[in-house]
Order: structure tokens, then C-alpha cells, then sequence
């Protein structure tokens, strides 16, 4: 009896001081505004889940340099708890279940790529956590009715629709032939579906329409094709590996085309790795330090990424860029609903119309930001040397587009 | 279906060659697969892992300035001893045990490969660059990357080299007297523990010069090496154990039939229908097996 009723003691005394200790790991402790975030520090995404991680922590240090987040006229401080989600999704599925059911976390940002935030999404909608990420484009993560996912940045299917604009506006206003090759995964098939609306929109014909397989890294029989058909733009999106891939063989097989459209040159560092062989792609990305958006933390790109490679010793990819960006619309919407509850904090969110160094920053109903463009850059090389030039869109160009590509023998 | 294929002839030149040129590397690999499962009855599924890490040799000799061709010579040898140590770490423990068990480790070994080459070498794709050049036939039409020619030709040499090893070698003999018949190889005085680590080593040799070849002509990755192994492994199942002309030939085979069904039935069937194929071998292999074993009896 004497032993039970001991362990009886035991188990109340634990219940009561977990009971007692779980609220203190919530999501306001003292000073502190605390996030969670499952961020890919192993795996295969690790160098982008990198990039992710030191873009949140540059953001949190300089919003806390500068006073913090202003809530009920007192002033609080970010702080982040991350998990290392292995690059895998149902992984970070669970740790988006640790971080609120364990750490008590009120408030996400989101990990590193499309596949993983899908994974993350319905968790953070179950429990009604606000969640506002940066590194998921897929357009299917704003097809589902989630109200409380908000993605700083472009979708996926806006990456390159610019490209075809600009090759139709380049053929006199006429449709053109449009040659493309995406990798079969989320991301790569919805950059995919935004060409087939461009191209919808322009009358502009599809003459060849390779999927590629992930495990692929051959593309000599879609370059034959290209090759024989002769078409006006090739566009091709399978990540770092697509877009090393595509270069090393394009420029092997000397392909001529007047447009080369791609993705992910700038995460593949493809005018390092192909030097001269590169140039003249063109590239989609999210953001460039040239591009002029201010805000009062970071001031422009060019000083954001001055002081990115001051901190970290390297140059930031809009994947760092776009992470800061999230605590920025982070601590603004706190602030607008001056609580720490989280349908306010969710219906500020959703209000959201902002300027940040990253871009402008207004989310449509489905949670996806509209009102910033993406922009395409063309790498340009002095020999080896190579820059990536924005060319669209026109109000932030640095040079003028180089169209059509020159022959390769003439190069 | 595209028709694409036959209305410009010169791309069943293009394909035919391209299927070839790939299918002699791929053979390489599978070699060295058909070799240990032929002697040592273990299915390497860390074989695309070994491949990478051979790559990663050449890439290494590339970033420090030296040109990653000179890869297909110093990986192998340090790729040899790897082979050796992994034999003398885990391999020796199942190498007698059933298939399962082995299949096992070596799946094991794959994943391990896999995280570490991932944290020592980061999970950038990269690429080294041969800046070989590219060959034209046909006044233009056809284009070949040399480094994809160089790759076939290294492949043939050491192939070629293998064969001739193992037929006048006295471990080659070795090798193939414990291929034939281990407990009576060891009878008759041979060391077939020893016997078993040069066949591993000499696997991830194969593998390390494959891998210098494939850095230069595609790209690298820590997490890209199962294709290799599954290709591999598919070139075996259709070329059978022992037969190295059979895997040259499988590899080509293979190769040309990929490439040509990519023309016709697009990229996202290219695989696919490389696996269709495989089915319909095993299937007519099984009818032809039991209607022998109807007649042996």
C-alpha cells in the first residue's frame, strides 16, 4: 500500500509540474516571441535548408537590434526553436507536431522547399497556426483553402511565364514555338503549368513537352529533338540538377536556340560550375540585390546582401533573402494586431500590404503573396568571369536582353 | 506516339549512337556487379553509392587543378582499398550467409555512404568540367560529346583489361575457380577469403573508374547513385551471371532501346519502358527455363 500510494505521489507530482512547466515553453516567455521552424539541416536539402536557417536568424538579430516587436506598448524579442527535419517530409510533418504540441509554439515559419511545407501545411492548419513561409512555391500549397499558410514569395507557375512574354514581345508581338523539359516533381510540373498559360495567352505553340524523370541525368534525346525542331525558346526546370545537366549538355551539343528559359541557376551556382558555357541563360529567381525595395531592417538588396556576406561569408540566393523576409512580415503583423492571439494575429497576417527589401508583400486570399513579380536575370560573361543581369522586369533591368543567343559557333 | 524519329533519319543516328556511347559505361558498372555476384553471391546495392564516391575522387582532383580525367587512374586505386576495408569491415561476416542478409548490409552501406557523402561533401550537385569538346558527323547533324567518347573507350580498355586479368592472372584464376566452386577452390589451397576481398576491391575499382567517367560527362550528387545500381543490376538480370560479353552487349542494348523509346513514346516513358522490357526478358526466360526442364526430365 505504502508503495502505491508513494507512486501515486510521484505521478501527481509529475502531472502537476508538467502542467506547470508546459506553458512555460509557450509561445510568449517574458520578452520573447518564440517560432518554431523545421529546417532541412541534413539531407538532401541541406545547403538550401542552410541558406534558410542563416536568412531567419540575420532577420531575428537585426529586428531585435532595433528594438524588437512592439505588442501592448511592451517590447519583445524573436526568438526561433529549429529542428533538423532530414530533407524528409513526414519527418517534418512530426516535428511541426512537436513544435506545437510539445514546445507549445503558437507562431511557424516554414521550411526549406515545396515537398516539405505540404507535409507541414495541414498541421499547422489543424492546430490554427499562424505559419508564414518562404522557401514553398508550389502552387498546390494555395489550392487547398489553408487559411492560415502565408507564402512570402512568387509561385511556382509565375517563375518563367515572364520568359515567354518577353520572347513573344522579342518576335515582334507573334506566337512563338516554345520546346520544354521539367523534371516530374511539384515544383518543376507547376513551373510547367504557368508556360502552358503563357503560352494559352500568346497563341504560342508547344513543340515539345519532355517530362523527365528524377532519376535522369541525360537529356541528349530531348536536345536531339530540340535540335531538329528548330523551336524559338527552350525552357527547363529540374532543379540544381536540371539546370547543370541542361548547360553541360546544351553546350556539348552546341543546341542553338534564340532563348534559353531556367530555374534554380543561382542554387546550382551554374556561372561558377560552367563558367562561360552558361551564358546567356536566362534565370528566374525571386529576388536580386539590384532590385530597389526598401525597408527600415535591411534597407535594400544591395545592403542586405553586403551584410548577409559580412555575417555569413557568402553572397545570400534569394532562398536567404526570402526567409528574412517572413520575420519582417512577421513582426509587422504582430504589431498591427497588438496581441499575441492568434486568430488576430492570423486576420492581421492575412491583411498584410507591406514593403519589404525583399518586395512588396500582399497575400491574395489563398495565402500566396501577389504582389511581387519574379525576375528574370541572364548570365553574362567577361571570359570566365560570369554576372547575373536582370533583363525583366524592365523597370529594374541592368542591361538590355542579349537576343537571339548567338550561334555557338559563332561564340 | 512521336514520329519525330522517322521523319528526320538523322536522329535514329543521333539515338543509336548516344544509346551506345551510355550503354558501354553502364556495362562497366554492371560488370563489376556481375563479377561479385558471380563469385562472392552478394548483390551490391551500394554499387551506385561507390560509383558517386569515385566521382567525388575526380571531382576533388578537378577543384585542386589537376584534370579529372587523371580521375579514371587515382580513383580506382584509392577506391580499391575502400573496397578491401568494406570487405574486411561488414562484407566477410555475410559473405555466407543467404542473399537476404547481404542485401541487407549492403543496403545498409548504401544509406551510410549516402549521409556521409552528404555531410563531407555537402548536397550541392556539381559537375567537373573535361572541356573536351564535341565530335560532328554528318556535316553537323549529329553531335557527340567527346568526353561521352572517352568515357566508352576508358570503359573498353579496362574492360578489356579485366577480362584478360581474370583469364591469365593467378588471382584472376583464383577468382574464377572460387566463382565455380568455393569449398572446392579452398581445398585445393586457395585463399578464398582473400579471394573475396580482391573481388570486392576490384569491384569498387570498376566502380571508382566509372565514377571519374561519369563526373565528367554528367553530374554528381550524393543521393544520385541508385540509378546506377538499379541499371546495373538490370543489365545483369538480362545478360546473366559470367558473361561479359552478354553485359557489354545487355549494356548497349539497354542504351539504344532507352533512347529510341524516348523519341517515341516521350522522356516520362523512358524508364518505364526500359523496366517493361526487363518483365517481358524474365518472362520468356522462365517460359524457356521450365519448357528445358520438361525436356531434361
Amino acid at each position: 500500500m505504502k508503495i502505491i500510494s508513494k507512486l501515486n505521489v510521484l505521478i501527481l507530482s509529475t502531472i502537476i509540474s508538467l502542467s506547470i512547466t508546459l506553458p512555460g515553453f509557450a509561445k510568449v516567455v517574458g520578452d520573447k516571441i518564440i517560432l518554431g521552424a523545421a529546417v532541412s539541416l541534413t539531407g538532401k536539402y541541406s545547403t538550401n535548408g542552410e541558406h534558410t536557417k542563416n536568412g531567419y536568424n540575420m532577420a531575428v538579430k537585426r529586428i531585435n537590434e532595433m528594438g524588437g516587436v512592439k505588442v501592448g506598448g511592451k517590447s519583445y524579442k524573436f526568438d526561433i526553436i529549429y529542428y533538423d527535419d532530414e530533407s524528409d517530409s513526414s519527418r517534418a510533418a512530426q516535428l511541426a507536431e512537436r513544435l506545437i504540441k510539445q514546445d507549445g509554439v503558437e507562431f511557424m515559419l516554414g521550411p526549406y522547399s515545396s515537398g516539405l511545407t505540404k507535409a507541414i501545411a495541414p498541421v499547422t492548419e489543424e492546430n490554427q497556426i499562424p505559419m508564414v513561409e518562404a522557401n514553398g512555391a508550389s502552387r498546390s500549397l494555395f489550392t487547398k483553402g489553408y487559411k492560415y499558410l502565408f507564402a512570402v514569395l512568387s509561385a511556382a507557375n509565375q517563375y518563367l511565364e515572364v520568359a515567354i512574354d518577353l520572347a513573344v514581345e522579342k518576335n515582334g508581338g507573334k506566337p512563338v514555338n516554345i520546346a520544354m523539359a521539367f523534371e516530374q516533381d511539384a515544383f518543376s510540373q507547376d513551373v510547367r503549368l504557368g508556360i502552358l498559360d503563357a503560352a494559352k495567352r500568346t497563341g504560342s505553340k508547344i513543340t515539345i513537352d519532355d517530362k523527365l524523370p528524377k532519376e535522369l541525368n541525360d537529356m541528349a534525346a530531348t536536345l536531339a529533338k530540340v535540335k531538329a525542331t528548330k523551336p524559338d525558346v527552350l525552357v527547363v526546370s529540374g532543379h540544381s540538377k536540371g539546370a547543370l545537366t541542361a548547360i553541360r549538355q546544351i553546350s556539348e551539343m552546341k543546341v542553338d536556340v534564340p532563348m534559353l528559359a531556367m530555374t534554380h541557376c543561382d542554387a546550382s551556382k551554374l556561372a561558377k560550375q560552367h563558367g562561360s558555357k552558361s551564358q546567356y541563360a536566362l534565370c528566374a529567381a525571386q529576388w536580386h540585390k539590384s532590385l530597389t525595395y526598401k525597408d527600415k531592417f535591411f534597407g535594400d538588396g544591395m545592403q542586405f546582401d553586403k551584410e548577409f556576406t559580412a555575417m555569413y561569408g557568402y553572397a545570400p540566393p534569394y532562398q536567404a533573402a526570402e526567409s528574412a523576409a517572413a520575420l519582417v512580415v512577421f513582426k509587422d503583423a504582430f504589431e498591427r494586431a497588438n496581441s499575441f492571439d492568434r486568430t488576430k494575429v492570423r486576420d492581421a497576417l492575412a491583411k498584410t500590404d507591406m514593403q519589404t527589401f525583399y518586395g512588396n508583400i500582399k497575400f491574395a486570399e489563398t495565402g500566396q503573396n501577389t504582389a511581387k513579380p519574379m525576375v528574370l536575370f541572364q548570365v553574362i560573361c567577361d571570359g570566365d568571369n560570369c554576372e547575373n543581369k536582370v533583363v525583366a522586369p524592365t523597370k529594374w533591368a541592368s542591361t538590355e536582353l542579349v537576343h537571339p543567343i548567338p550561334k555557338w559557333s559563332d561564340r | 506516339m512521336d514520329l519525330l524519329i522517322f521523319q528526320n533519319p538523322i536522329l535514329i543516328v543521333q539515338a543509336s549512337l548516344d544509346g551506345i556511347l551510355l550503354g558501354i559505361l553502364f556495362a562497366l558498372i554492371a560488370y563489376g556487379m556481375a563479377l561479385q555476384w558471380g563469385v562472392m553471391n552478394i548483390i551490391n546495392i551500394a554499387q551506385g553509392e561507390l560509383v558517386i564516391l569515385g566521382g567525388y575522387i575526380a571531382y576533388f582532383l578537378y577543384i585542386s587543378g589537376v584534370h579529372p580525367a587523371f580521375g579514371i587512374i587515382v580513383s580506382p586505386v584509392i577506391m580499391y582499398f575502400l573496397g578491401v576495408g568494406m570487405y574486411k569491415a561488414v562484407i566477410y561476416r555475410v559473405v555466407d550467409r543467404d542473399m537476404f542478409i547481404s542485401i541487407l548490409a549492403t543496403f545498409g552501406i548504401s544509406i551510410l555512404a549516402q549521409q556521409l557523402m552528404n555531410s563531407v561533401f555537402g548536397s550541392d550537385v556539381v559537375v567537373a568540367q573535361s572541356n573536351f569538346g564535341t565530335t560532328f558527323l554528318f556535316n553537323y547533324m549529329v553531335t557527340l560529346p567527346n568526353a561521352k567518347i572517352f568515357s566508352a573507350c576508358i570503359s573498353l580498355i579496362f574492360a578489356v583489361i579485366l577480362v584478360g586479368y581474370m583469364r591469365y592472372s593467378k588471382l584472376g584464376r583464383a577468382i574464377r575457380a572460387t566463382a565455380q566452386n568455393a569449398r572446392a577452390a579452398k581445398i585445393l589451397g586457395v585463399d578464398t577469403d582473400k579471394v573475396y576481398a580482391a573481388t570486392f576491391g576490384i569491384n569498387a575499382a570498376i566502380c571508382g573508374v566509372a565514377g571519374a567517367l561519369i563526373a565528367i560527362t554528367f553530374t554528381l550528387h550524393p543521393y544520385v547513385g541508385l540509378p546506377y545500381t538499379v541499371r546495373s543490376f538490370m543489365i545483369v538480370i538480362v545478360a546473366g551471371l559470367g558473361n561479359l560479353p552478354g553485359v557489354a552487349l545487355s549494356g548497349m542494348g539497354l542504351g539504344v532501346f532507352e533512347e529510341f523509346s524516348d523519341y517515341l513514346f516521350g522522356t516520362e516513358f523512358r524508364i518505364a519502358s526500359v523496366f517493361l522490357l526487363l518483365v517481358l526478358i524474365l518472362v520468356f526466360r522462365r517460359f524457356k527455363l521450365s519448357r528445358k526442364r520438361e525436356y531434361l526430365k
